[in-house]
């Protein structure tokens, strides 16, 4: 091989490996996308604007000069807390008003996030203030941050969490009872508003978590949950929506074929990879890689 | 004067853009989240007709034929993304039309003849408000007339049950692609007269919180009615101007009031101001 392929193919791995960390970041996302639209079938396009709130709330618990745990719980804690009100206010009333009804309120909660954070935070970046010293690793010709790796690690043991917490639980078995069927569910015995109430904790913790995560690679703003959320969206579908490995799976498979793309071929299609992996996916396989077939019933 | 003008003709613009939207997600019943790209592959369409051709033709004749082609460009590309996608349901098909609108954007930025992120410059002056609202006019009469024929019935007889139509005989797919390309092309015209009156085009016209005002603007209305469509379109198209008059501090929350208004209308009348109901005059009395 000569000495420019040797860094050609130096030059993927890079890539691939940023791809990982990206995809780790749509994962933890995804996740929360997941679960919602598992139990209530509800395409909650607010769940980007969670990731920006923690983002927020993190942020301004920083500026107070807390330590960096403190942030990243209160980021969770936040997201959190308000999808609780999010979910009781908008989403509870119009739960069986029909998918197209929920749709069209998520996207309104979506854009009111954005807009009332542009009032509320302002519209200008901010860069949140340097609590953990960011270390570049190389090796060979490639490099990773420690950033890079922590955001890596956090995402592995998370979806190690909350595979146990959904398989080895109490909890875990009555949301997946839920998932299931709401009302079986329901006459069974287990309060599925609690239950869906928790899923929307659970899934908006995880978006502050990764927006808190996020802010340590690039500024934050009122807008940088919009595109991250459609994306992870777009990585639940993929990997097969309702489906909790599916969202891993689907956040990695748009992380890494984003970061190729750009890398290899030209930045300004980083958007459009993912757009087009979904449009591929629902064309040839509509219930997503991991996803089980459906069958509509009349 | 020219202020004025110029919300009339947005006013109209929207209006024609409504109309499209409409039948897609209001009579069909099929919700498209990517109306704005359509759009943009009308005025783009257009404008590339109206700058590179080199015909010696009366700018009434190319404005004419600009419309012609932003209307079967976007037909067209309606047809390409509807054959495959229509087979979705629901928000599936919501999702998959967003990212449609979102690739068309991407496309035209890094497609250099047209501008790329630089905009679209350059469009001959040919259309103004006359070209607008006749144009709106003859939509609205489309719109009207279709509502009461044979096809606009299959239509909404799909959007109220698919099942129960197919039952009676209606051809899901033939009908779900009919609304979708017409709907298209409508947007597509709009798309043409946005073009040649702003004689500017940037990507960033047509992005996904496009698609989204558009679809405020027809649930605001009332999905599935006329009347619904043309009070939306106006209001809203004028509701920023009319915040301006509380200062400039409140003129700056019009998304936020857009998004209010989404939600409390979903909560409180998720049938929009109108319903499916329509004044007098856009009934099928007028003949």
């Amino acid at each position: 091989m000569t000495q420019d392929q040797i860094y050609y193919l130096w030059d993927i791995l890079q890539y691939f490996i940023n791809g990982i960390t990206q995809g780790s970041i749509y994962a933890l996302v995804a996740l929360g996308y997941t679960m919602v639209y598992g139990i209530i079938r509800l395409v909650n396009f607010a769940h980007g604007e969670f990731l920006m709130l923690g983002a927020f709330c993190g942020f301004y618990t920083l500026r107070l000069g807390l330590p960096m745990p403190m942030a990243v719980a209160m980021s969770m804690l936040g997201a959190g807390i308000i999808a609780i009100i999010t979910e009781r206010l908008i989403y509870r009333p119009i739960r069986n008003a029909g998918r197209i009804t929920n749709l069209i309120t998520a996207i309104g909660a979506s854009l009111l996030f954005q807009y009332g954070g542009q009032i509320l935070f302002g519209a200008d970046p901010k860069t949140i203030p340097p609590v953990i010293t960011d270390k570049i690793l190389t090796f060979g010709e490639i490099t990773i941050s420690t950033i890079q790796i922590l955001i890596i690690a956090v995402t592995a043991v998370v979806l190690i969490l909350l595979w146990w917490l959904t398989m080895f639980t109490k909890l875990g078995k009555a949301m997946r009872a839920t998932s299931f069927n709401l009302n079986a569910a329901e006459l069974m015995g287990i309060n599925t508003n609690f239950i869906i109430t928790f899923t929307f904790f659970l899934g908006a913790a995880l978006a502050g978590l990764a927006g808190i995560l996020m802010s340590y690679t690039m500024t934050i703003e009122p807008m940088m949950g919009t595109m991250l959320g459609i994306k992870a969206f777009v990585a639940a579908v993929v990997g097969g929506i309702g489906v909790i490995p599916g969202a891993a799976l689907g956040g990695l498979i748009l992380g890494i074929a984003e970061n190729m793309v750009a890398g290899l071929y030209k930045a300004s299609f980083r958007d459009g990879v993912s757009f087009f992996i979904l449009i591929v996916i629902l064309l040839v396989r509509p219930s997503g890689i991991l996803g089980k077939n459906v069958k509509e019933k009349v | 004067m020219d202020y004025f003008l110029q919300q009339f003709l947005n006013i109209g613009i929207f209006i024609i853009l409504c109309h499209g939207l409409n039948l897609i997600n209001g009579y069909c019943g099929q919700f498209s989240l990517g109306h704005a790209g359509f759009w943009g592959i009308g005025a783009y369409a257009s404008a590339i007709y109206t700058v590179f051709n080199t015909f010696q033709l009366p700018p009434e004749l190319n404005m004419l034929i600009a419309i012609i082609v932003g209307f079967i460009s976007a037909a067209i590309v309606g047809l390409i993304v509807g054959v495959p996608t229509l087979r979705l349901k629901g928000d599936y098909l919501a999702i998959a039309t967003l990212g449609f609108g979102e690739i068309v954007r991407i496309i035209i930025m890094n497609t250099e003849f047209v501008g790329g992120p630089r905009g679209f410059t350059g469009i001959p002056n040919i259309s103004n408000i006359y070209w607008v609202w006749i144009t709106a006019i003859i939509v609205t009469f489309f719109m009207i007339r279709l509502k009461s024929s044979n096809t606009g019935r299959s239509i909404i007889a799909i959007r109220e049950d698919e099942i129960a139509a197919e039952t009676m005989g209606v051809n899901l797919f033939k009908y779900k692609l009919f609304s979708f390309i017409v709907g298209a092309g409508i947007a597509g015209i709009a798309g043409s007269l946005f073009a040649h009156t702003q004689l500017f085009l940037h990507p960033s016209n047509f992005t996904f919180m496009w698609s989204v005002i558009i679809l405020v603007m027809i649930i605001f209305g009332g999905l599935g009615s006329i009347t619904g469509t043309i009070v939306g379109a106006t209001f809203l198209t004028i509701l920023p101007e009319l915040l301006r008059f509380f200062g400039e501090e409140v003129a700056q929350f019009r998304m936020t009031i857009y998004s209010l208004i989404l939600i409390i209308f979903m909560l409180l009348r998720p049938q929009g101001l109108f319903g499916t109901h329509e004044l007098k005059i856009f009934k099928r009395g007028l003949k």
